[in-house]
């Protein structure tokens, strides 16, 4: 896996799990792979896999399966939706808003690229897992 | 499992390489030896396995002094040395010869890293290529399964896939019981896995952390503009200032470990504080 020079391994590696339990890779109360073979895979130290469980167990996205191993939470998808969420609209939103003030962009014309952006790219046939909060 | 205490070495009419060096190294932890070129490296790691004797202090390995080259010690650290010297046998010749020395040998697990290594277990050690005769001997020393496993320069001479493989072999192969040392000038190939830096400079280990407490401490950046920033160490980069600034806001940032190494040697007192501060804030 290669990893980005602006965010802590621990960091990255924990959102490469979310990415794979968003995808429903990794469905609720699945297994996920434990410490020693995720950190075969990603070539990394099973020290830092351990942090990013840790971590994971915190925000409650997995649980502790005594003696069996880390599970998906019954609600890991939401979770992780919920906190992708959050993120998204502390960092990138506002980052989005300097631009589009910066560049003078109306916020019709992103609501109308948007639209044309969500027909182009997700069918309306396809529903996805969830609506739209 | 290792214990260094007040260690002075120097080699014949040369001054001394380490004065009063104190290091303890635990099992469970991958450390990485960082140095400049004559930093003495090498002569670190040979002193905690008994190539080489201290003038003053000692080396302990679980409690025995390493010196006195006990049995007790020998079967249970493995030394992988930058430069090899190997026989002209076969890896199964030469594993049904020296295997036995290391009471928790698996010849199961030496031919399985030979064959992720892609190396064949019929070849003559002494005709391989120096990449392949590292790979045996990478595979043989995992095969040891000794508690203290050391190496110097192990990516050296390995082409591209084998580092990966070498990576995933080394993830495997730490346990709880385990103390891995790689000393190394290849820091991009091994970066995510040393969890504990430590750099000798000067004669001493200026700096004996974990990845997570240096960047609980300081953060790695790249700024347009360092001006109004606390900047303990920077350099001029493609995209702008690589930065070394004190960790204020709590987050941890990827440590850069090229840039670390640079600030920490040449002598910035500022950063070796903060890292070596008993209790941060």
């Amino acid at each position: 896996m290669e990893f980005k020079d602006n965010e802590a391994i621990y960091l990255q590696i924990a959102a490469y799990v979310c990415d794979n339990i968003l995808l429903d890779k990794w469905p609720p109360e699945q297994k996920i792979p434990s410490v020693r073979d995720l950190a075969i895979e990603l070539e990394v130290n099973p020290n830092t896999v351990m942090r990013s469980y840790e971590f994971l167990q915190k925000q409650e996205v997995v649980y502790n399966k005594r003696g069996l191993g880390l599970f998906v939470a019954a609600d890991g998808y939401e979770t992780v939706k919920r906190l992708r969420k959050e993120n998204f609209l502390a960092q990138n939103l506002p980052e989005l808003f300097k631009n589009m003030y910066l560049l003078d962009i109306s916020a019709k014309e992103i609501e109308e690229r948007f639209e044309s952006f969500k027909s182009a790219n997700y069918s309306t046939t396809t529903d996805k897992k969830n609506d739209e909060n | 499992m290792i214990e260094i205490k007040g260690l002075c070495f120097g080699y014949r009419r040369k001054p001394l390489l380490f004065k009063d060096l104190d290091l303890n190294l635990s099992e469970g932890h991958i450390y990485g030896l960082l140095g400049k070129n004559g930093a003495g490296k090498s002569t670190l790691l040979k002193n905690m396995i008994g190539l080489a004797y201290p003038e003053k202090g000692k080396v302990l390995f679980n409690g025995s002094n390493v010196a006195g080259r006990p049995v007790s010690v020998l079967e249970d650290v493995y030394f992988l040395a930058e430069e090899l010297f190997v026989p002209s046998l076969t890896p199964g010749q030469f594993v049904t010869n020296t295997g036995v020395f290391y009471p928790k040998f698996s010849i199961a697990d030496f031919y399985q890293y030979l064959k992720v290594l892609d190396i064949d277990p019929d070849s003559v050690m002494d005709k391989q290529s120096f990449g392949q005769q590292k790979k045996t001997m990478i595979a043989f020393g995992l095969a040891t399964n000794t508690s203290l496993l050391i190496m110097d320069e192990p990516t050296n001479g390995l082409d591209i896939p084998s580092k990966v493989q070498f990576r995933k072999l080394i993830a495997s192969v730490l346990t709880e019981d385990r103390c891995i040392v790689i000393s190394t000038h290849q820091v991009r190939d091994l970066d995510s896995l040393i969890d504990t830096l430590l750099i000798l400079h000067d004669r001493e280990i200026v700096v004996n952390s974990t990845v997570e407490e240096i960047t609980e401490r300081i953060t790695f950046g790249v700024f347009d503009n360092t001006k109004n920033l606390d900047v303990l160490y920077e350099e001029d980069g493609m995209r702008g200032k690589n930065a070394i600034i004190k960790n204020t806001n709590g987050k941890f940032s990827k440590i850069d470990l090229e840039l670390f190494f640079n600030a920490v040697t040449q002598g910035n007192n500022s950063l070796i504080k903060i890292l070596n501060a008993a209790e941060y804030e």
